[in-house]
């Protein structure tokens, strides 16, 4: 059994399995069991008390609401706070919905970072060409939807950096990330474009690990942590919201910080 | 509806609680409940202490995300509302009517009565000081869960704010305290209403 990693006051066992259990129960009917009870459904939704489909559809839409309001909460210029190297939480946690030794493992060398939409270079990128970029740091808090947070620090290049390089239309909407395994987000252009918004290639000085996403992470301190892609293998600049793998099961799409 | 009750005092002058104080009132119950049942579910994706989890049949929205989905929908109804009966009550001098000045050695001498069961009950227009004091405490509570709950939210964007709460991880614990002196002061709350009908009769339809 392969050791867990322990955070001060956190499950460990809820770090590593946690988003597994977490995804919805197969019945999402279920979604809003123990409401009516309390007498709210009727008056947030203003209407059928037993269609949960329906409270689920209003709850999102106040989500959407939520993530304009967020946008214009954001400032680009204000940057996250920094910590000392003693601040960084070790060992640094490895989040995902799935165990650590199920984590995609992306060969090197033959891997190449595709790019797309509207961007004036598309020619994709090896991690060679991709380390050469030049390199910021920086220490900042990870904070996770589910409330815990950890300290970590991490190496690359800006995204605002790379996106100037491909030649990028920066008033595009979007910034979509698609991982090894799957996964994908969508980032919204102002987040892409924040002075800390960066391309990690490195934690703690040393090249990515496996277990926080080799060869390539999207280190965003502005945003909760599912909105930190690891393992990215393309990206893409549009301007058609192509969702993420939590915010399509109802996690806040902006989930800014 | 508020509106309306600020602009006719003369029809609720009479009232123990004006219809102000009595649709804020409902409101903030709900939005409270919603808040406490989510927070709660929200709460066991990461518990901050060991042993403690809320069981899923009392906490709502099934899953993390379908909590989170709940607590910020329902925060706007707390704090659109809280802001509203908080200004309400400062303007209309209502608190300071109400709940001034809270003297320590009255709440000594009322709780005394309170537990023999010697403290009238007569008038409930008048609170004695321990309400005083209790009501006092959990509109101070509920500012102080609000604004915890912001520093959380948003830790960068309000950072003075989360600096101001100790920080993110302190920030956490400063919200559950203040959720459970709330629970705390709710249940305390609706045994008393129940104990003495009248005050809930006079939440519902005035006096």
């Amino acid at each position: 059994m392969r050791q867990r990693r322990i955070i001060p006051g956190v499950d460990p066992k809820l770090l590593i399995k946690d988003a597994a259990r977490l995804m919805p129960d197969a019945s999402r009917r279920g979604f809003l069991r123990g409401v009516a009870s309390l007498g709210a459904l009727t008056f947030l939704t203003g209407c059928d008390i037993i269609d949960g489909d329906t409270a689920e559809g209003v709850l999102r839409k106040i989500s959407a609401f939520n993530d304009g309001a967020q946008a214009a909460l954001f400032s680009p210029t204000k940057l996250a706070l920094t910590y000392p190297e003693s601040a960084i939480t070790r060992p640094f946690p490895f989040n995902a919905y799935y165990d650590e030794d199920e984590a995609p493992v992306v060969d090197g060398n033959s891997y190449k970072l595709e790019v797309a939409g509207l961007v004036d270079n598309k020619k994709p990128w090896t991690l060679a060409e991709l380390h050469a970029l030049p390199e910021v740091s920086q220490i900042t808090r990870h904070v996770c939807v589910e409330g815990w947070s950890a300290i970590g620090s991490w190496q690359g290049t800006p995204l605002s950096e790379f996106l100037t390089r491909i030649g990028a239309d920066t008033r595009a909407k979007y910034v979509w990330f698609k991982c090894a395994e799957g996964y994908t987000n969508t980032i919204d252009m102002p987040t892409a474009l924040h002075p800390q918004t960066q391309m990690t290639f490195k934690y703690d000085h040393k090249i990515l690990p496996r277990a926080y996403g080799f060869p390539m992470k999207i280190r965003i301190p502005t945003k909760l942590g599912f909105k930190n892609p690891k393992y990215v293998v393309a990206m893409e600049v549009t301007n058609t919201d192509k969702g993420g793998y939590w915010e399509n099961q109802g996690y806040n799409w902006f989930s800014g910080l | 509806m508020t509106a309306e009750a600020i602009t006719t005092p003369s029809a609720t002058a009479a009232a123990i609680h004006p219809a102000w104080v009595r649709v804020t009132h409902w409101i903030n119950a709900i939005a409270i409940l919603v808040m406490i049942g989510s927070g709660w579910q929200i709460y066991n994706a990461a518990p901050l202490f060991d042993g403690l989890r809320f069981a899923k049949s009392i906490a709502l929205g099934q899953w993390l995300g379908g909590a989170l989905l709940w607590h910020f929908a329902a925060m706007w109804l707390l704090a659109i509302n809280g802001l509203v009966y908080v200004t309400l009550g400062l303007v209309s001098g209502r608190f300071r009517r109400k709940l001034l000045p809270i003297s320590p050695a009255q709440v000594l001498a009322d709780a005394k009565a309170a537990l023999s069961f010697k403290l009238s009950h007569e008038d409930i227009s008048r609170y004695n000081a321990v309400q005083k004091l209790l009501y006092a405490g959990v509109i101070l509570t509920g500012i102080v869960i609000v604004l915890s709950g912001l520093a959380i939210w948003k830790p960068v964007q309000f950072q003075e704010l989360t600096a101001l709460f100790g920080g993110y991880d302190f920030a956490r614990y400063v919200h559950f305290f203040a959720m459970s002196a709330i629970v705390g002061f709710l249940v305390v709350h609706v045994v008393l209403a129940l104990i003495v009908p009248k005050s809930l009769r006079a939440m519902i339809a005035g006096s």
